[in-house]
């Protein structure tokens, strides 16, 4: 009997961060820096404006952002599912624990946000991106941190992301593979020892590039 | 030209986390040897002590005692510019490749050369271009194939022009028609390859081949005869 393949055939997931898309809207050309402040002024928005109807308000410009910077509608969503069904389970018990405005306002909060940084990522290269946090890291050569190396963590983070969900998937299918699918530890365990090996694996490699000395 | 001399690496076993000094095993060496050949290759079973060689070139791994040299420059001493002059291919190049897509992971090594922000993106695209990737320029790196992965790698290490390249197996994920690519792309460099494989024909074409076993090199010279010595030295452990 042959079984249908499932999401593990599927390549892996991006994630909502991570994947420049190239372009030439006006978010493409707008310097990353400017759009790290309104990232950051939006977070301040978002905790200083209070109530359902200002969330949504937020989530409307966003929305109106990620049309400018013609982020791809299927694949957005796509990345963005496993926001939204965060968002929903603590709008749900944010409901439950301080009323329907509460509840609504944190979910769409939480959604408002990471759609923006997906916005920055997906119109700003890593390269240009890295440019931008070496500058605003600059500060942290005071107490000893190379602004450099802080900004290549940012962006190995974001690389990370699929790749981590892959290792992830593949961990999955091995414990299915033997017949350990409804194991956590069979998933958990060599997940997080297979996580610690690539962490280990990308330091040689950046020591190797001479990167982050 | 790389030179090692009196070089031993120990590590200690982590029985009980205890470091007591009966527990300090032998890696490699001692080894002495100066490598001027263009071409080297390195054989050898699995933890035989290859991968250690390999790393000690490019400083990766330091000696526990002796020197490691490359055009002069201490390892140990000037381990940043040793990295400079060595390049260096892993064997799975999920690890080395470490930006969101091809042509930001090769700019990524232009900027360790210090090239102007404007002038990266366009040298980046020129260099993927020199290796057959320009329709993958801004392809995130997780889909590439392994073939296509491992040819991005060496272009991030090439980009920075090094003195010497050191390859740890870059051939041991791909299948043939990749290998052969590689093989190609790897024969044809200007610079010093120093190789690790498990490919007999690719050992075969170098000017130099050690065959290490047990931590120690066992053979050195030409490659016809440390094939030789090679399978002599692994057939009494393959029989059942």
């Amino acid at each position: 009997m042959t079984r249908r393949a499932g999401p593990a055939l599927r390549g892996p997931w991006a994630g909502p961060l991570g994947l420049y898309r190239p372009g030439a809207t006006v978010l493409h050309r707008a310097g990353p820096g400017a759009k790290l402040g309104a990232l950051a002024a939006l977070g301040v928005l978002v905790v200083v404006l209070r109530g359902p109807w200002s969330a949504v308000a937020l989530l409307v410009a966003v929305v109106v952002a990620a049309a400018l910077g013609r982020l791809p509608l299927r694949s957005t969503a796509r990345s963005t599912l496993p926001v939204l069904l965060t968002a929903t389970l603590l709008g749900a018990y944010q409901w439950w624990a301080r009323g329907w405005q509460v509840g609504a306002e944190v979910a769409v909060d939480l959604v408002t946000l990471v759609l923006a940084a997906t916005v920055v990522t997906a119109t700003t290269p890593a390269d240009r991106m890295l440019d931008a946090l070496g500058t605003a890291a600059r500060p942290l050569r005071h107490v000893g941190l190379a602004p450099e190396t802080v900004a290549l963590a940012v962006g190995i983070m974001l690389r990370s992301i699929p790749a981590l969900l892959a290792t992830f998937a593949e961990t999955r299918d091995a414990a299915r593979a033997r017949g350990l699918d409804r194991s956590p530890r069979a998933l958990l365990v060599p997940a997080a020892v297979r996580t610690v090996a690539r962490a280990r694996a990308t330091g040689d490699a950046l020591a190797a590039r001479g990167l982050a000395e | 030209m790389i030179e090692l001399d009196a070089v031993t690496v120990t590590a200690y076993t982590s029985r009980d986390g205890a470091r007591p000094a009966q527990d300090v095993v032998t890696l490699l060496g001692p080894l002495t040897c100066s490598l001027n050949e263009r071409r080297i290759a390195v054989i050898g079973a699995n933890g035989s002590g290859k991968s250690t060689l390999a790393r000690l070139v490019n400083g990766l791994v330091l000696p526990s005692s002796g020197s490691v040299s490359v055009d002069g420059l201490d390892t140990a001493r000037d381990g940043r510019a040793v990295r400079r002059r060595v390049g260096f291919v892993f064997t799975d190049p999920d690890a080395q490749l470490v930006m969101p897509t091809a042509v930001e992971d090769v700019a990524l090594s232009l900027r360790r050369i210090g090239l102007p922000a404007a002038e990266r993106a366009a040298r980046a695209h020129e260099i993927l271009a020199r290796f057959g990737l320009a329709g993958h320029a801004e392809v995130p790196v997780h889909s590439l194939s392994g073939g296509q992965k491992q040819l991005l790698a060496l272009a991030c290490v090439l980009a920075t022009e090094p003195a010497v390249l050191v390859c740890d197996e870059p051939t041991t994920l791909l299948d043939l028609r990749w290998r052969r690519v590689v093989d190609e792309l790897l024969d044809g460099l200007d610079q010093q390859v120093l190789q690790v494989t498990h490919d007999l024909d690719a050992a075969a074409r170098a000017e130099r081949v050690l065959v290490v076993d047990a931590g120690a090199v066992v053979f050195d010279g030409d490659p016809g005869t440390a094939v030789d010595a090679y399978r002599a030295l692994m057939a009494p452990r393959v029989s059942p």
